[in-house]
């Protein structure tokens, strides 16, 4: 008899011990889940205002104009997104070739100590904060000319842009076969006829997702750009004048204590925030599927952690 | 035949070797770039430290008026690593719930989930400001910040000052919102790295899901979770425009916080704040570089450890699924 009664003790104990051991799995799900809630809550808050808000500042005034008078409301922001092409494009003019080339040096000829230390280092300068990349082309450019320049900026830029570059070209290349490359070999080519013909042309899908998601990376960039180009209400004259960009132009205009300005603001966010998430999922609903291409953004998620 | 071969051989120019000098050069660009930084930095800020010594970094006063220029980045280092710790105190926890959500659900719901938090980080930062000063900053200043001061104002001293929107409080949860997306996707590589088996043999034992994960993978991936978190914080202290918008730009003695509705300004702030004003004459552009200089001496201490421990983890991961 007493065993019986042992028995049912230790069943009502193991009845005890497994429920108290659901429960706990239970609210570790439900705090889990709502984590992912309050993560995904901000995404949805930023996207609904910048579009509520910023569709009625929206208009080919808003577009293509130079700003009006401070606080009137009136004029628009083309010098900024002028501006922001401007340097974008001149930054990727500077940043993707070193990046595609030290790309290809990690990729092709990185089996050796130097290789890892730029690995390495490459990886380190990535998170580098911006604003001091953004206080070396000042000091480097601004300081010696004199005078604010276009160049500072879109220098400033390329530093963001051609580590990133770099890794995603690095992962591209890694992925073409070695295979590939031994058939070049066999067919008598020279190395550089073999990378520039036949590898890069087997990974050029991976390098330019690299190349797209770098870009809207440096386009929403705003920390370099003050101490570069400054910001200024007119069209670009030359390159030794200060210039528009968007984000600075945001900037401006959510310092003004008008509500004016404010709606402008917004205008601008959307105008950027369309080039960028548009960029963005392009790149990724375009190319998802492509094997190389996942590599590289998982590459990102690794090494950029997400950030791009 | 002979003559072919020795043609070739013979050629001072030779494009591969040129192709190669190339790739080297373009590969050996960020280590000039890294060393040429640092030193034009150091001679750039010289004249601070010159002036000041050491008591630039411990010095709490800030002037640039002409003739009472004094400088000490103090309470900006303060200001930097109280809201990089605050954003890490309420970012991490919600990250790695998210990447333990995203790396046990099924894939229909997961690759769209870490693809949405993913986009969080593709918003960039002057965004996150504009959001912050004319949406977020309201609601929080209201419904968070001044219950939480009505209550334990009296009692407790982090709850002291008026709220007001723009303070350490607001900046360090856009901050924390910021650095989701690095720390939950690092996360999530890291945990993934775990072997199949360390998993089953959990369930196997008659492990929950929950204890599933605190006996095989937080023990495995530990490393790599704080080398994702370090990589959070890394980003969390240089990070401006969101920052300098929400944070309400107090110089000097006041940006010292005395809780968590004061005012106060990091170190990448007051640089975006005062960079352009600052003249390259007098001590205050000095100053400013100097304060660079420490914020990407501690940025950069902070990446290379949360590099070294991340790499390392994911080295373990490849060793461990290939044997």
């Amino acid at each position: 008899m007493s065993s019986l009664e042992k028995r049912q003790e230790y069943r009502a104990l193991f009845k005890q011990n497994v429920q108290k051991r659901l429960i706990v799995d239970k609210i570790v799900r439900i705090i889990i889940i709502s984590c992912v809630i309050a993560a995904i809550i901000p995404l949805g808050s930023i996207l609904f205002e910048v579009f509520k808000n910023g569709i009625a500042a929206i208009s080919i005034e808003f577009l293509t104009e130079i700003p009006g008078s401070v606080g009137s409301g009136t004029g628009g922001v083309g010098p900024a997104i002028q501006g922001t092409l401007i340097v974008v494009g001149l930054a990727s003019l500077i940043g993707v070739p070193i990046g595609v080339m030290s790309g290809i040096f990690l990729s092709e000829y990185g089996d050796n100590r130097l290789a890892r230390s730029v690995r390495f280092f490459n990886d380190v300068f990535m998170e580098f904060p911006s604003i001091v990349l953004g206080i070396f082309a000042f000091l480097v450019i601004v300081l010696v000319l004199g005078h604010f320049s276009v160049w500072a900026g879109a220098f400033a830029l390329s530093l963001i842009m051609f580590p990133i570059v770099a890794r995603t070209t690095e992962e591209s290349l890694k992925m073409v076969p070695i295979t590939y490359r031994e058939a070049g070999t066999a067919l008598g080519l020279r190395k550089w006829v073999v990378t520039m013909r036949i590898v890069i042309a087997a990974a050029k899908e991976g390098m330019v997702t690299g190349v797209m998601l770098a870009v809207a990376r440096i386009g929403g960039e705003t920390a370099p750009l003050i101490m570069t180009i400054l910001g200024s209400s007119l069209f670009f004259a030359n390159m030794n004048t200060p210039m528009d960009a968007l984000p600075l132009r945001i900037w401006r205009l959510s310092m003004l204590p008008y509500e004016s300005a404010q709606l402008q603001g917004w205008g601008a966010a959307l105008v950027l925030i369309f080039i960028i998430l548009g960029i963005n999922l392009g790149v990724r609903t375009l190319v998802l599927h492509k094997k190389e291409t996942m590599q590289i953004l998982k590459t990102l998620k690794e090494k950029v952690g997400g950030k791009n | 035949m002979e003559k072919v071969f020795s043609k070739k051989n013979d050629r001072k120019f030779d494009p591969d070797k040129i192709f190669k000098m190339g790739a080297v050069v373009a590969g050996c660009f960020v280590l000039v770039v890294i060393v040429l930084l640092v030193f034009q930095l150091i001679t750039q800020s010289y004249p601070i430290w010159e002036e000041n010594g050491l008591s630039f970094i411990i010095g709490t006063d800030w002037n640039a008026a002409d003739g009472r220029e004094s400088f000490g980045a103090l309470p900006y280092i303060v200001g930097t690593l109280v809201t990089s710790a605050l954003a890490m105190a309420i970012g991490v926890p919600l990250s790695i719930g998210i990447a333990m959500f995203i790396s046990d659900a099924p894939k229909k719901i997961g690759a769209p989930l870490g693809f949405l938090v993913e986009l969080l980080a593709a918003v960039p930062s002057i965004i996150y400001g504009l959001w912050g000063l004319y949406v977020f900053r309201e609601f929080f200043m209201n419904s968070v910040e001044k219950p939480l001061h009505n209550t334990f104002g009296d009692s407790i001293w982090l709850f002291s000052g008026t709220p007001f929107g723009l303070d350490i409080f607001t900046a360090s949860i856009i901050l924390a919102i910021m650095i989701i997306p690095t720390v939950s996707s690092v996360a999530r590589e890291v945990m993934k790295a775990v072997p199949q088996q360390q998993k089953e043999a959990a369930y196997m034992l008659g492990a929950t899901k929950w204890e599933m994960f605190k006996l095989a993978i937080f023990p495995y991936s530990k490393t790599g979770l704080i080398g994702a978190s370090i990589l959070g914080l890394g980003r969390a202290v240089g990070e401006t425009m969101a920052v300098t918008m929400l944070i309400g730009n107090a110089t000097g003695l006041n940006a010292i916080p005395g809780s968590l509705f004061d005012p106060s300004q990091t170190m990448s702030s007051i640089i975006a704040n005062e960079f352009v004003e600052a003249s390259p004459a007098g001590l205050h552009l000095p100053a400013l570089i100097g304060v660079a200089l420490v914020l990407l001496g501690i940025a950069m201490v902070i990446n290379v450890i949360a590099h070294l421990l991340v790499t390392r983890m994911l080295k373990v991961k490849e060793g461990a699924i290939n044997t």
